[in-house]
């Protein structure tokens, strides 16, 4: 919505306020500004004068002199424009004069003639892009006047933006009764409605069939005169952002623009049947508006026809293209009609077709100003378009919409506010918004249809005490006491292991692309993907049309992106909500905490130790340090083949027994289909899963204070067996005196035959209560190997 | 028998020989040689020694003696020498061994926390510190938790405000990704009764592509408290608290009216810039000025549709971007640096 201030200033006169006091005012009345336009700021010392004689110029075709009277004075100017004659009024920028863009007039000489200063252009003045010659100023401007008065542009133009439940602020005349309050200044809006009621007007009638959706129609009719409309109407239509057209649909928009009263004007003489209908539409029915789009309508939207049921225009949002008024329009029937705010929403929104008129009407237009607006209209078509009136108008309003009565307790306000306020400041502040006071009770007028109930009233009172107004507090329950729950510290935690651990944090788009699944290899049973994903129903575009099943596909995108960017060598992580279809009588999604992280090609290159590519190994040690601080109880790997990971180095992740996830070494085809740079290893494993295991408890285990014996043991095994199995046979075996087991070499020789495998364990005893003696660490370490021999088939390295 | 005084005079002799050789070792290894000669079983020393055995009784002590103290000066030079060559050894391999420092640490094994983490989490300690707990809710809601329960009936025109991805579930346009925090307040509210201190930070969802402005997903934090006695005061206060908190002491917080169905009174509320102090940049674009949030006093419906008396509770709720803040605080142009998993971006927090 733009505002211009002169045009405010017609309902109230804001003496001697600034432009930046009252854009302040607007914001503080919750009327956002976002710009303030000011035409006229950049144009200083240009006046009217008046062109008395054109001359050649001696030693040029192209340019001429100019004599010009400004009023106090005569001086001859030099121009170019082609368009000058004796007797025009014209702008004339004086030595001196500044024109948009810091441009300063100076004396100069044009072919050896001296320019006592410009005659201008509206481009010039920075009114628009005209530029093929002289701006014309209307004749009887005074000589020497300002030509930002002549013009009007000495004004300020609001742009604001208007909040859905303020649809009175979509008119001059609701802004200005808002700043006639707050600065308080006097308001008139005098408004008659137009009569006597007849059934016909000038022998056209109307019938509504859809009372509801059209609660009041007003009708009048005029004999007019078409051509353009004056150029103040075009000055400000063109100053609040719309197109001047011709003298009638200017004032339709006109009285639009000041009191939210959306019109249409149609030409009686091209409306079959001399009538209008206002029907509902049938499934399927057609009409093209005047944009020339073909509509196709449902039996949900409101038409207007013509008398022979023709549809003529979507009531309340755009008009057809049969009745528009044009050049040889001479008489016309004025539509003033309420239309029910939601059946305008709902249509608008189906066609994807706003209009001015739509934007107001699904806001909610005052039922009451129909016949004010539509006298308004009369009265200017008088002035614009020699208009001469037919007498009577048709009004179809079976049901009459009254004020709402709201009762508005004191108690109440103060204590929604924090303020201490009396009943009488209370209806200080709303009376001047129209809102009839009697006692506690309000009656709020029509065109505030957001007022409704107390508490919008409540709200009013806010707005005109001025929030800054209102004391600053804090709620002071002391029973409040916050904190994050256990699980929320957990998913913190879990991040800050990963961080920990050198991976970096990144977001992915929750929204994939069916490709994207298909390019990490996670085929709807893989990964920890359900059955099925869930589409969006209305994507902008494919690449964001599913919900992401896993966290992988999006990841190890971000692999690529960096590898495309010259970074191969990353660890990335993501924690983050996964999608799949509701259980069954739920309306909404499975949605689960994913944790998924990937590294690729090489351990970050270092002069300290040779490079070497990642392995699942890097994996798992990222998963080992999650079981370490979040004191998982039980969680195993199980070798085996999984979706998108190599069939041989991938793993399951079981915890409690339950598979939650996998991890492994990324596919050949997986990293070819995203240009990753080979090796990349990930995993994904469902964190809510994991945070749900059973946890080691915390309870701290006692110390010994003896002192420890190491024992080292090497195994010959067949490479079948897993080095786990061996551990555990050790640990079984070393019973409560084996207090650490660790793996530290495994290695492969020729000298140890085909398909043997060297694994060599530090063990060592130590007991709580007392130092052992060498002949029960000897008895232990027996005892160890003899299990590992027994249950391996394994041969002991001396 | 052997003559005391020839063998006094060949341990003086070894002495003076011994020492001097001793003393001038050019090496480790020529000191060890000298050691083996003058001081090692088979040096010419011990075999004075071993003759003392073959002296007259009576000068046996004076061969002794001196035995001893040429033992103890080729001692003596022996220990001087090794302590010097030692010490020039040490300074040596010291200078062999330096480190160069600049070479770096090993592999750096810290990982980095997405920005929008760190401002999450620094919103949600604020929070807890002025006594709030942590809310959820889904990223994938109901028609009803995402507009009707907040009052926004269908065909409401505050719907057009929101830009809505529905999904393919239910009814057509019945389930959605979710376009604000707000549902979480009702959830919240149907889950626990008065008083109620909540904030709950999450992801939302509104029909954008991504590129250097717009992103279809960005992350919001809401506020909820609901108690008895709560004034438009309280939320005033409160959200001047947390920019304060979250801002600096010297920012100021401003509130203008606005509009939104689920609140009333509904303020928005902006923060002095924190780049220029109020005297205009471009940052907020020369206002003064930076926008944050909205904000209102729960609307009786929301209560009413929650099961809560709005008669003996009232209550606030606040909304605000958390992506917006992580761009001021961290000087982040592009939306799309956010989400595209750019290790050069990621590494910089």
């Amino acid at each position: 919505m733009r505002a211009p201030l002169s045009w405010i200033r017609e309902f109230t006169p804001l003496d001697h306020v600034e432009v930046a006091a009252i854009a302040d005012a607007l914001n503080q009345l919750g009327l956002e500004v976002e710009g303030i336009h000011e035409p006229g700021r950049e144009v200083n010392g240009v006046i009217a004068a008046r062109i008395l004689d054109v001359v050649a110029h001696p030693d040029a075709d192209k340019v001429r002199l100019a004599d010009v009277d400004f009023g106090d004075g005569q001086l001859r100017v030099v121009c170019g424009a082609p368009n000058i004659k004796a007797g025009m009024v014209v702008p004339f920028a004086r030595i001196g004069a500044v024109l948009p863009g810091d441009f300063k007039i100076e004396r100069r000489k044009i072919r050896g003639i001296v320019s006592e200063g410009m005659l201008c252009s509206a481009r010039e003045l920075g009114l628009g892009e005209d530029h093929a010659g002289i701006l014309e100023l209307p004749p009887d401007s005074v000589l020497g006047t300002d030509v930002r008065e002549v013009l009007g542009l000495d004004d300020a133009v609001f742009d604001l933006s208007i909040t859905p439940n303020r649809p009175d602020a979509m008119g001059i005349v609701g802004v200005a009764r808002e700043l006639a309050a707050h600065f308080g200044s006097p308001f008139s809006l005098a408004g008659r409605e137009p009569g006597p009621i007849v059934d016909e007007v000038a022998g056209a009638s109307v019938v509504v069939e859809a009372i509801d959706r059209c609660p009041r129609f007003v009708a009048v009719a005029a004999q007019v005169v078409m051509g353009p409309s004056p150029e103040w109407m075009q000055r400000r239509l063109t100053l609040a952002g719309m197109r001047p057209i011709s003298n009638v649909v200017d004032v339709t928009n006109y009285v639009m623009l000041e009191q939210c009263r959306p019109l249409h004007a149609y030409d009686l003489g091209r409306l079959a049947g001399r009538g209008i209908v206002v029907r509902l539409a049938r499934d399927g029915e057609k009409l093209t508006t005047l944009d020339g789009v073909e509509r196709t309508l449902s039996a949900a939207d409101l038409l207007i026809c013509d008398g022979e049921r023709v549809p003529q225009g979507i009531a309340g949002i755009m008009g057809g293209a049969a009745a528009e008024v044009s050049d040889t329009t001479t008489e016309i029937l004025l539509e003033s009609a309420h239309f029910e705010a939601s059946g305008i929403a709902r249509t608008a929104k189906r066609l994807g077709l706003r209009s001015e008129a739509s934007a107001r009407f699904e806001r909610g237009v005052d039922p009451n100003n129909a016949g004010t607006g539509a006298s308004r209209a009369l009265e200017l078509f008088a002035q614009v378009a020699s208009a001469v009136p037919v007498a009577g108008a048709i009004d179809l309003y079976p049901q009459p919409i009254e004020r709402t009565r709201i009762n508005v307790r004191t108690e109440r306000v103060n204590r929604l506010l924090g303020t201490d306020l009396s009943s009488e400041q209370i209806a200080a502040y709303l009376m001047p918004l129209d809102i009839e006071m009697h006692g506690n009770e309000a009656w709020a007028p029509t065109f505030r249809p957001d007022l409704e109930r107390e508490i919008d009233l409540v709200e009013e009172v806010a707005r005109r005490v001025g929030l800054d107004q209102i004391a600053r507090t804090v709620p002071s329950n002391p029973a409040k006491i916050g904190g994050l729950s256990a699980r929320q510290r957990d998913r913190r935690t879990a991040t800050d292991v990963l961080v920990g651990a050198g991976y970096d944090e990144v977001f992915t788009l929750p929204l994939l692309a069916p490709a994207d699944l298909t390019n990490a290899g996670v085929s709807h049973a893989g990964l920890t993907v359900a059955d099925d994903v869930i589409e969006v129903e209305n994507p902008l575009r494919s690449e964001e049309s599913i919900l992401r099943p896993a966290l992988l596909p999006g990841v190890l995108r971000a692999v690529a992106y960096n590898a495309a960017h010259g970074e191969a060598d990353v660890a990335l992580f993501e924690s983050g909500t996964v999608f799949a279809r509701p259980d069954a009588g739920e309306p909404l999604p499975r949605e689960r905490r994913s944790l998924a992280f990937a590294r690729a090609h090489h351990s970050r290159r270092s002069p300290h130790e040779p490079d070497r590519p990642v392995d699942v190994y890097d994996a798992t040690a990222a998963l080992e340090a999650l079981v370490q601080e979040l004191r998982i109880a039980d969680l195993r790997l199980e070798a085996g083949p999984v979706d998108g990971f190599h069939p041989t180095r991938a793993a399951r992740v079981l915890v409690d027994g339950r598979p939650v996830g996998a991890l492994g070494e990324v596919a050949g085809p997986v990293i070819s289909a995203l240009s990753m740079v080979a090796p990349v290893v990930a995993c994904e494993i469902d964190l809510d899963a994991l945070l749900d295991a059973r946890r080691r408890d915390r309870g701290g285990r006692a110390v010994s204070r003896f002192p420890a014996h190491s024992v080292d043991l090497a195994f010959v095994v067949d490479d079948a067996v897993p080095a786990g199995d061996i551990r555990a046979t050790l640990e079984r075996a070393g019973g409560d005196l084996l207090e650490h087991v660790a793996l530290f070499d495994a290695f492969r020789s020729d000298a140890l035959g085909a398909g043997k495998v060297s694994l060599a364990f530090g063990l060592r005893f130590r007991a709580l209560d007392r130092t052992l003696n060498d002949d029960k660490v000897g008895a232990l370490r027996q005892e160890c190997i003899d299990a590992v021999v027994a249950a391996h088939a394994a041969q002991l390295r001396s | 028998m052997t003559a005391a005084t020839d063998l006094v005079q060949r341990a003086e002799a070894l002495a003076t020989e011994g020492s001097a050789a001793l003393s001038t070792a050019a090496s480790l290894d020529d000191l060890a040689g000298a050691e083996r000669r003058y001081l090692g079983k088979a040096s010419a020393l011990n075999e004075i020694r071993e003759a003392i055995k073959n002296v007259d009784g009576s000068e046996r002590a004076l061969v002794g003696k001196a035995v001893s103290s040429a033992r103890a000066e080729l001692e003596a030079a022996q220990t001087a020498r090794r302590e010097l060559l030692d010490s020039e050894a040490a300074a040596r391999s010291a200078i062999r061994d330096r480190l160069d420092l600049t070479l770096g640490p090993r592999e750096y094994v810290r990982g980095h926390l997405h920005p929008v983490t760190r401002i999450w989490r620094e919103l949600e300690d604020v929070f807890v510190g002025l006594g709030y707990k942590v809310g959820e809710g889904p990223e994938v809601e109901t028609d009803w938790y995402n507009f009707e329960a907040l009052n926004f009936p269908p065909g409401h025109p505050a719907r057009a405000m929101q830009d809505t991805l529905y999904v393919r579930l239910g009814g057509a346009e019945s389930t959605l990704l979710r376009t604000h925090t707000s549902p979480v307040q009702v959830r919240t509210m149907e889950s626990q009764p008065p008083p109620i201190y909540v904030v709950a930070p999450g992801r939302v969802f509104r029909r954008d592509t991504l590129d250097a402005r717009h992103s279809p997903v960005f992350h919001q934090i809401e506020g909820l408290a609901v108690d008895e006695g709560i004034t438009l005061g309280d939320l005033l206060g409160t959200v001047e608290a947390f920019i304060q908190a979250l801002f600096g002491s010297d920012i100021e917080a401003r509130f203008l009216p606005s509009y939104f169905p689920f609140t009333e009174p509904s303020v928005e509320f902006a923060m002095s810039c924190v780049f220029c102090h109020g005297a205009g940049c471009t940052v907020c674009s020369r206002t003064g000025w930076i926008e944050l949030g909205g904000a209102g006093m729960v609307d009786p419906n929301v209560f009413t549709a929650v099961g809560i008396d709005p008669e003996r509770y009232t209550g606030f709720a606040f909304g605000f971007g958390i992506d917006r803040v992580v761009q001021l605080l961290y000087g982040v142009d592009h939306v799309k640096n956010l989400w595209d998993g750019d290790v050069r971006f990621a590494r910089q927090f």
